[in-house]
């Protein structure tokens, strides 16, 4: 009888544990989703950071569809069809951001050919 | 001659830059995406005036147009917009629907009982969630909606006269 009741004792505290811990990573994915949605009616802050009504519905949003069982880039989609591409912080690749994503890379390497020139080429 | 070549490419590249940033500025900076010819998704909440749940399929129905309305009696430009929407409930050919944004019940019962109500039904949207799913910005916000259930027209911010002229426009 004192095994039974000790393993019962020690089935709930491990649902609740796992319990426990599914929440808090749920918490957590609700806070990494939110550090990359834009306040939309606030100056430079992300829904994560903002106190105003939009971003606490929005975060409450982003909580639901959690639960309703949809994915992160699931959820990324569900905000940009209903606010735009602008929503979130990180731009997607598109002819319309080509340049921004391009660019970077494009002075990198040039300006690596020039440093490479001026340093190795010229002197020898 | 490779400083010229250089030199040359140099303005080309600064003039590439000043065109795409002039451009930039004959943009609006009110980002707004496309948002007509979406479905209406079904939403469910109580009635500010009951307790009972209701859906939204159960009242987009029997009417050519729908208006959305989403308001709080918190919000000053909501009343400024609210004359607008009592006139507009006189067209028997809409049904004005309201989706209280985030207020206070008893505020927002006092709201509608002291400047009218023009409202067929009024949602309650305590955490904003409704509201979100529908794409909004904030209150008020006004969304006209055909019979198809499908966005026609989004207005942000209150109904002013050149938009409730446009709103009228539609309706007709």
């Amino acid at each position: 009888m004192k095994i039974l009741k000790l393993f019962i004792i020690i089935i709930i505290l491990i649902t609740n544990f796992t319990k426990g811990n599914s929440n808090e990573s749920k918490d957590n994915l609700v806070n990494k989703i939110s550090k990359n949605i834009r306040c939309l009616i606030c100056q430079g802050q992300s829904i994560y950071d903002s106190q105003s009504d939009f971003s606490i519905s929005m975060r409450l949003v982003i909580k639901k569809k959690l639960e309703e069982g949809l994915t992160e880039k699931e959820i990324y989609d569900f905000l940009k069809d209903k606010y735009g591409q602008w929503i979130t912080y990180e731009p997607e690749f598109n002819k319309k951001t080509f340049i921004l994503w391009i660019m970077p890379i494009l002075l990198f390497i040039i300006g690596g050919a020039i440093l490479f020139n001026r340093l190795f080429v010229k002197k020898y | 001659m490779k400083n010229k070549i250089l030199l040359i490419s140099l303005i080309l590249f600064i003039c590439f830059c000043l065109v795409v940033l002039f451009k930039g500025l004959n943009n609006s900076n009110v980002y707004i995406p496309e948002t007509t010819n979406k479905i209406i998704k079904e939403f469910k909440s109580r009635s500010l005036f009951s307790d009972d749940e209701i859906s939204s399929e159960k009242i987009l129905v029997n009417s050519d147009y729908y208006i959305l309305n989403i308001w709080a009696s918190w919000c000053g430009p909501c009343r400024k917009e609210h004359p607008k929407l009592m006139e507009l409930s006189k067209n028997p050919s809409v049904k004005i629907i309201g989706i209280n944004y985030r207020d206070n019940l008893k505020n927002a019962k006092n709201f509608v009982k002291k400047f009218g109500n023009p409202y067929s039904v009024i949602f309650v949207d305590t955490n904003g969630i409704i509201s979100i799913e529908l794409g909004a910005y904030g209150v008020p916000e006004t969304i006209i909606v055909n019979k198809d259930k499908k966005i026609i027209k989004k207005f942000i911010g209150y109904l002013d006269d050149k938009s409730f002229k446009e709103l009228n426009s539609i309706l007709k």
